[in-house]
């Protein structure tokens, strides 16, 4: 770069500069019930919004983000120069969700490890890390927490709550949770249970961390060095079913990094390129992420399972009126279309409004945060036309309570 | 361009909306296989207040469907309707596109299944001109809006009046109306409906003992 001690400028089409916000809810004598049984509070929550809220409070949305994403959803932190917010083609002015229109919210998770009180948080009670000692936390924990948010924020009902894959989870739990609190739901390359082909990974995954030496117990802290290898192994691992055959394929085919023949070395660890991204990836995550928060939220995703606590999923979404809007995509196997349908079936069969789309993708999992036009195309009508319905339900409501104070 | 050929009633002209309209109930649950854009479904909720679903193969459609507050499920009819649950409908509409899927037979079981009451517009390849066309030019029927030759033509399957009851007897499937469609209009009496109905307009239910268990 020519100019290295110019200020960095922000490429235009994203929002700009952003700041994380910090709120403490859930304290005392208000602390949260968790599903497990254990009141738990003050909380923490770190958050983003990006665009203006309406004065009829009619224009938010609620983005619920994947298993390791962050409240930065889009622009850019002071001093961040590399990669802007991790959804940031999809948010922004004159984007799928139009910060020019939109009010846009997002939060990190209960449990998370960017802001949100989480495992690495200091434990007013002993002055030391939560670690392991953190609570049990499940999604339907995590959306609690995003409610009471909205609530703080004076917001009654939002627009619309959006997520892929740990967020679709949380959008849809909401809805089974808070019926009243949205008016659309989008629900991205998700289920309503994971598989137990993604409850094995994530297995291998909490196995590879518990097993670092450095692991301690999750008690990690105050060491040197945490558990590195174990969290990068798990990332490396969980990676993996993030793509697929194809994007693989495309990606790397049976390339190697540095030469172009075998060296017939047993020493040599990875010579595919393929090894080296997934070196890479793993070396990455680590920088970022806490080893404890990803067993929570593992744990998190694996226990979700809308069916299992609401008696069905038809019984858990049939009391929201939202407009339901689905998406899977053809190469996801970590979440497959059927899972989907599966969804789509029990919505029919409770009368609700639901749309539907595969996707065509080579993407795999990973397609709901790289395929945005098609997204764009999908989410834009549904976000007009239902802030429409929500115009003309005001309208209504108005004229029947002006009605009524006639007839009173 | 020499001879007039005869063309099959344009897919989306040959019959209106309002026949088919005509023969919902208000407050029903309707579900349009092949919606389009969901002009049909957004007129059966705004003016007879059904409850709607659509089904259709065509991305863009879907969105048009989404911005009128349509909802559409994307699917593929020669995939199955498997993911539509059984019952889950008072009417299930499918207006010429039974020529056009691969397997029409099952199709219509799954209407019944998914829905009490099959709503179907077939085109009729027993008309008159086709017949007249097939036997003095020897040349395949082809339709009003689309240059279609039988090689790219997305209708499938040719069937006539007669053909379609001997299926609905086949699949134990009561025809509860057949309404000839004859220049654009429902002829309930008309005379030689097989020779002279460009379509026809089916309202089905299923056949067997259903009716005399509700009825016991």
């Amino acid at each position: 770069m020519a100019n290295d001690d110019s200020e960095f400028i922000p490429d235009d089409d994203s929002i700009g500069f952003v700041e994380t916000q910090q709120v403490t809810l859930f304290e005392a004598p208000n602390e949260l019930c968790l599903e497990s049984g254990v009141r738990f509070g003050p909380i923490d929550v770190a958050y983003e919004t990006y665009g203006t809220l309406s004065p009829e409070k009619d224009n938010a949305i609620f983005v619920c983000h994947a298993l390791t994403g962050d409240a930065h959803v889009a622009g850019w932190h002071d001093g961040e120069t590399k990669k802007p917010g991790w959804w940031n083609d999809f948010v922004g002015p004159g984007k799928g969700l139009d910060t020019n229109k939109y009010f846009v919210i997002c939060a990190n998770v209960l449990s998370g490890c960017t802001g949100t009180t989480g495992p690495s948080s200091i434990d007013p009670k002993t002055g030391k890390q939560y670690g392991l000692h953190f609570p049990f936390i499940t999604v339907g924990d995590i959306v609690k927490v995003h409610s009471a948010l909205v609530e703080h924020l004076g917001i009654k009902k939002l627009l619309a709550v959006i997520g892929g894959s740990l967020g679709g989870m949380q959008a849809l739990d909401w809805a089974a949770r808070f019926p009243d609190q949205m008016a659309a739901v989008v629900c991205l390359a998700a289920a309503a249970k994971l598989s137990a082909q993604g409850i094995a990974f994530n297995v291998v995954g909490r196995r590879a961390i518990f097993t670092d030496p450095n692991f301690n117990g999750g008690e990690y802290y105050d060491e040197p060095e945490g558990p590195r290898f174990g969290l990068a192994l798990a990332r490396m691992v969980a990676h993996i079913t993030y793509l697929s055959d194809v994007s693989i394929e495309d990606k790397f085919g049976r390339r190697l990094q540095n030469s172009s023949h075998f060296e017939y070395n047993l020493d040599q660890e990875t010579e595919f390129q393929v090894g080296s991204y997934l070196h890479y990836q793993g070396k990455r995550f680590v920088e970022r992420f806490d080893a404890n928060s990803y067993l929570c939220l593992t744990h998190a995703m694996d226990y979700f399972d809308l069916a299992e606590e609401h008696g069905s999923i038809r019984a858990a979404l049939e009391k929201s009126n939202a407009n339901f809007l689905l998406a899977s995509y053809t190469s996801d196997w970590l979440f497959t279309t059927a899972q989907s349908l599966e969804l789509v079936s029990e919505l029919v069969k409770g009368k609700r409004n639901v749309s539907f789309v595969e996707l065509t993708s080579s993407k795999g999992h990973d397609a709901f945060l790289l395929e945005i036009e098609p997204l764009e195309q999908l989410v834009r009508p549904l976000l007009e036309r239902t802030r429409l319905e929500m115009a003309a339900q005001r309208q209504q409501k108005a004229a029947g309570s002006s009605g009524d104070k006639h007839d009173g | 361009m020499g001879k007039k050929r005869y063309c099959m009633p344009d897919p989306q002209a040959a019959i209106t909306d309002e026949l088919l309209m005509q023969h919902i109930d208000r407050d029903s649950r309707v579900i349009d296989l092949g919606c389009g854009d969901g002009r049909l479904l957004e007129k059966l909720r705004d003016d007879h207040g059904c409850s709607v679903q659509g089904v259709e193969v065509d991305l863009s459609e879907i969105h048009t469907c989404i911005g009128r507050g349509v909802p559409a499920i994307f699917m593929d009819l020669d995939q199955g309707l498997s993911t539509v649950p059984d019952d889950a409908f008072d009417i299930a509409v499918l207006s010429q596109t039974l020529q056009q899927v691969r397997h029409p037979a099952a199709v219509l079981s799954e209407m019944l299944r998914i829905s009490r009451r099959a709503l179907v517009v077939v085109p009729n390849f027993a008309h008159w001109r086709i017949r007249q066309q097939v036997v003095v030019s020897g040349r395949t029927p082809v339709t009003q809006s689309l240059p279609y030759s039988w090689y790219n033509t997305p209708n499938l399957h040719f069937m006539s009046m007669a053909d379609f009851r001997e299926l609905a007897g086949r699949l134990n499937v009561r025809i509860v109306h057949e309404i000839p469609i004859i220049a654009g209009r429902s002829r309930r009496r008309a005379w030689l409906p097989n020779v002279r109905a460009e379509s026809l307009f089916y309202i089905l239910e299923r056949g067997d003992s259903d009716d005399s268990s509700a009825s016991a």
